[in-house]
Parts: structure tokens; sequence; C-alpha cells
């Protein structure tokens, strides 16, 4: 019994995980980007679903509110996404690797201090104007409560399996699927493939390598928005810090399903969460528990890495004959 | 290098002028990989690109479709100048294939002959995910497009073959197809032997023809002297970045500058393979 309940636990930690992990390994298949303001995506996808909600929708908890809070998530995660890589990657596209991977780090501070200073105070400081009364990001913030969902839980013989588990894995398994289809039945998911595998001949096979980059922000911001809403369903709060470990965590799991991989990511994502899932249930006396959980996710990544350097699944190889 | 018959006399090269490079010129740094090289292509014409290793074949081919920005010289497709950027290039109506295979290896022989046949459609991101009844159109269209192609280049029993796993001569074949797809008027063919054994260069040269013979202009780099010289209307030799001789396939093989770049030449160890600088 107590293994099924840290099944779920694991399943919904691990697709929350999987989720954003997806953006990680994405961006890093075509441009080779560590994208370490992904993290940040993801909160502002959580935001943005709080924002849409006080908006249009304070006070209400009806059901059919959360398809238009996600609609919210995802616009926002999205235009944030797509002016980061316009101002601040695409002019770096051909400086070496580390350029853009500081940039990365520098624009992960700037998101999360926007958010914490900005969000009830879009002046800054200069004046108190606050138009939509946001309340400030820089403590927890209560998350909309939804019927049906929030607080809602199914006992099935012992396990308890909370509504917002069910939305967090339907969310995962609807999105690998749209992925799917995505990336090998369309045509610019076709074209997404080869430029992943040599852009250099894409672009001369006609296909624009900077949108297909556009598109692969896209997708990785869409999913951590979802993803945004599915932890905000879950924790009942959020707060501008929430995608540092969060993010930190997910591109672990991107590393540990071999990066690059798109279903690597899932399965690294969803391992990270059991493996974390089962040390907090399993793992008795000093080491075990919820303190040293972080340490067993880390220390799996580290014992995969030494035997499968490319990951579980590993990277697809670049091939540039 | 003797002349070997042409299947080629009867044809007919037609008045139009696709291709018109005036006084390319290509430095890097101190380099001066080409050197005022000019060159006109037309209708229906095969021209060869020969030249020790290191004259500047490739890197001409590179300064006509976008990779360089030529230091000087302008190129013009169908009177039009060409902008700077590959993606362009290949709308205007140029392809390519490569002296090192570019295949995406990880990709089915189909689906690498649809990714060429892209720049042709219209459909976007949005619309291709929501499958609007356009974009399956377009989609059908595009794969039966590309089926074809794999037909017209000897492929059609392969095509759900992924690229890497086929034979070297097919993979070659199939970066034919795959710059047909793009619906060019210019072909850049660079060593489309290379490696293949004598029936398949055969087959190869008969390809060609077929593909000129539908109206299309064609640009050969080649080491095979044979080969170039049964297929081409005219020939280009390039030594140290600029054109020693032009001429027909016969007035070129019996200039004894040719035989002196080749055999005598000084500068046959420079890198030729300028792309891995790009």
């Amino acid at each position: 019994m107590e293994f099924a309940q840290q099944l779920v636990n694991g399943l919904t930690l691990g697709s929350l995980y999987a989720l954003i992990a997806v953006g990680y390994t994405v961006v890093y298949g075509i441009i080779q980007l560590i994208n370490f303001a992904h993290g940040e995506i993801f909160m502002i996808g959580a935001f943005g679903a709080l924002s849409t909600w006080l908006l249009f929708f304070d006070g209400q908890t009806s059901i059919w509110v959360l398809p238009v809070m996600i609609v919210g998530a995802v616009a926002c995660s999205v235009l944030v996404a797509v002016l980061m890589e316009r101002i601040a990657y695409r002019p770096l596209r051909k400086a070496p690797r580390l350029a853009p991977l500081i940039t990365a780090i520098g624009i992960s501070v700037f998101l999360q201090e926007l958010v914490r200073i900005g969000y009830n105070d879009p002046t800054l400081f200069l004046s108190d104007w606050n138009p939509f009364g946001f309340p400030s990001a820089a403590q927890k913030v209560p998350f909309p409560q939804i019927d049906h969902i929030s607080n809602e839980f199914w006992n099935v013989g012992g396990v308890i399996i909370q509504r917002s588990t069910v939305f967090t894995i339907g969310a995962l398994l609807i999105c690998a699927a749209g992925l799917f289809y995505f990336v090998s039945r369309t045509k610019t998911g076709r074209a997404m493939q080869a430029v992943s595998q040599d852009p250099d001949t894409a672009r001369l096979m006609g296909i624009n390598v900077d949108r297909i980059i556009v598109v692969a922000f896209v997708i990785g911001a869409t999913l951590a928005a979802i993803a945004g809403v599915a932890q905000g369903l879950q924790v009942t709060n959020i707060n501008f810090k929430m995608g540092f470990l969060a993010g930190l965590k997910a591109f672990t799991a991107a590393v540990l399903g071999g990066i690059g991989n798109v279903w690597g990511a899932v399965l690294g994502g969803l391992t990270l969460g059991l493996v974390e899932a089962m040390a907090v249930g399993f793992i008795p006396g000093t080491f075990g528990g919820s303190p040293w959980k972080d340490v067993w996710a880390f220390a799996i990544l580290i014992i995969v890495l030494v035997f499968r350097p490319q990951g579980l699944l590993g990277a697809k190889v670049v091939d540039r004959a | 290098m003797t002349v070997t018959e042409t299947e080629n006399q009867g044809h007919h090269v037609g008045d139009k002028v696709v291709l018109e490079a005036s006084d390319v010129t290509m430095r890097f740094g101190g380099l001066t990989a080409v050197d005022t090289v000019s060159m006109q292509v037309r209708e229906g014409e095969i021209v060869g690109l020969i030249g020790p290793n290191g004259a500047g074949k490739t890197t001409f081919f590179n300064c006509l479709t976008g990779l360089y920005i030529p230091t000087e010289g302008r190129v013009t497709l169908n009177g039009a100048q060409l902008p700077p950027k590959p993606l362009k290039v290949v709308r205007a109506g140029m392809a390519r294939t490569f002296q090192n295979i570019r295949l995406f290896a990880n990709m089915t022989a189909l689906e690498n002959v649809m990714v060429g046949r892209y720049c042709r459609t219209s459909s976007m991101a949005l619309t291709s995910i929501l499958r609007g009844p356009k974009f399956r159109r377009e989609e059908k269209a595009t794969r039966a497009r590309a089926q074809e192609l794999l037909e017209y280049v000897g492929l059609g029993r392969s095509t759900e073959v992924l690229a890497r796993n086929l034979p070297y001569g097919d993979q070659r074949r199939l970066e034919i197809a795959r710059a047909l797809a793009t619906d060019p008027q210019l072909l850049l063919l660079d060593e489309p032997t290379a490696g293949m054994n004598p029936r398949e260069t055969e087959e190869t040269m008969q390809l060609i023809f077929k593909i000129r013979e539908s109206g299309l202009a064609v640009v050969v780099i080649e080491h095979d002297m044979r080969f170039i010289f049964t297929l081409c209307d005219r020939v280009l030799c390039l030594v140290r970045g600029s054109v020693l001789v032009e001429g027909t396939p016969a007035e070129v093989q019996s200039d004894p500058r040719v035989i002196e770049a080749y055999i005598g030449g000084d500068d046959t160890d420079e890198d030729e393979d300028e792309e891995e600088h790009a």
C-alpha cells in the first residue's frame, strides 16, 4: 500500500519534471544551448495562470475557468520565451558557447527579480501604481482553487489519489502524445528533426532555421506553462523562486534521460520523480525522509552518468559526416 | 584523358542564361580562395568545374549558394541578384549536393526528400498542428512528389530506409533527389560520383543527362576526367582560385596548361575541404 502510494507520488512529481525537462531538451537538441532560464518560464506560466484568474475570474472556482487559465499561462510563457530568444539568444548565435550559457543564467536571475519586484509594482518603485491589484510575488501567493480538482481525491483501496495528480499525469500524457505527433508527422516537426541533425544543410535545403528555433522555444514554453498550472494546483501556492529548484531538477531529468532526446526527457523526469518518492518512503534511518530526497535524486544522476554518460536513452548523435 | 563519345552532341543548349557569376572573389584573411571567377550557365547546359585540390571549386559553390558572401563580384540567377542567404537562394531556384554527403542521417530516404520539398509548400506550424484540410492536401502532395523523385533517381524501393543505412552510391543519389525536391532551375553537384564504382558512375551520368533533358542547368565539380569530358557541354578549369581555361571538353582536355596544372602542379596539398571552415 505504501509502495503504491509512493508510486503515485513519484509519477506525479515525475510528470512535472518531465513536462519541464522537454523544454531543456528540445532547445538543446536544436542549438546546443542549456537554457537555464527555462525554470523561470515555468514560474511565469504559473503566474500567467494566476493573473488570468485575478483579472477575469476573481473569486470564481468553477472548472471551466481552468482551460482559460491554461491558455493565459501558455500565452505568458510563450511570449517571454520568444522575447528571450529574440533579444538575448539570437544575437549570440555565433558567439562561443559560454556566452549564451552565462546569458541564460543572467536571464534566469533577471526574470525572477522582475516577478518578485514587478508583479505587484509594474513601475518598479517609481510609484505605487498597481492597476490590477496583484499581490506581491515575493511571498507565497495562494493559487486559485478549482472545483472538482483542488482538495478532492479518490481513495483507491487505501491509496490516496489527488485530483490534481490526475491532472498532472494526464497533462504529461496528452503533451507527450501531441509532441510525438508533431515531431514525426508534421512538416514543421520534420524540419525540426532536420535542423537538429544538421543545421547548415537544413538551411541549404530552404528551411528557415531561425523560425525552427523559435518553434523549439515555443514548444518548451507551452509545456512548462502547463507544468506551472499543474504545480499551482498541486501545491496550492506559488512564488517567484519556484522555478529555480524545479528547473534544476528538470535539467537533471533531461541529462539523466539523455539531453537532446525528447523521450529521454520524459523517461528521465519520471525516473527522477520515482527515485525521490521511493527514497522518501523506503530509506530508513538518518538518510531517509524528505530532507535527503534531493541527495538521492542527484546520486542517481551521478551513478547513471558514470555508466552511461550519454544518459538513459542517449542523445541522438548529431551526424556531420 | 581520352575523349569519350558524347551522348550529348544532339542536345540543344538554350539561349536563356540561368546563372551568371561575374568576377566573384572570395578572400579569407590574406588567402584569396576564389579570384575573379566568372561563369555563365544556360538553360539545359551542363558545365563542369575541374581543377586540382585546393583550387577553390567548393568555395566557389559556397559563394553561389549563399553560404559565403563573396568579398567581391555578383551572382545573378535568372537576371536577379541572389540574396546572400542560403534559404532565399534555394527559394530562388538553386539547389546543391555536397562533396561529403550531408543527408539527415536519422531520417528515412522519403523524409529527407520531403524536407527538401518544404521550401515550396506554404502551410505554417500552426496549420500543420491543427491539421487543416490544406495541410493534409499539401502533405499528401509532398509525399507523392517525394516518392516520385525517389523513383526518378532509382531509389523507389528504399523509401523507408534510414539515410545512414543506404549504400554509399544510393546516398549520393538521395542527395540529388533531395536537391531536386526544391524545384531548382540550377543544380550544383559537388563530386557526385566520388567513391562510386564504374557502374554507379555510369548510372549517375545517365541520371544527370535525364535531369538536363527536363530543362535544368547543371554545374558539376568532379575529379573523374572521363566522367566530366563525357558529360559536360563546357568545362572550366580552376587553378589557385582563378579560371585557367574555359572551353568545350575537347579544348580543355587538349590544353597543355590543364595537364600541367594537374601533373606538374605544386599546390596539390592545399585543403580542398573549405566547408569545414564554414
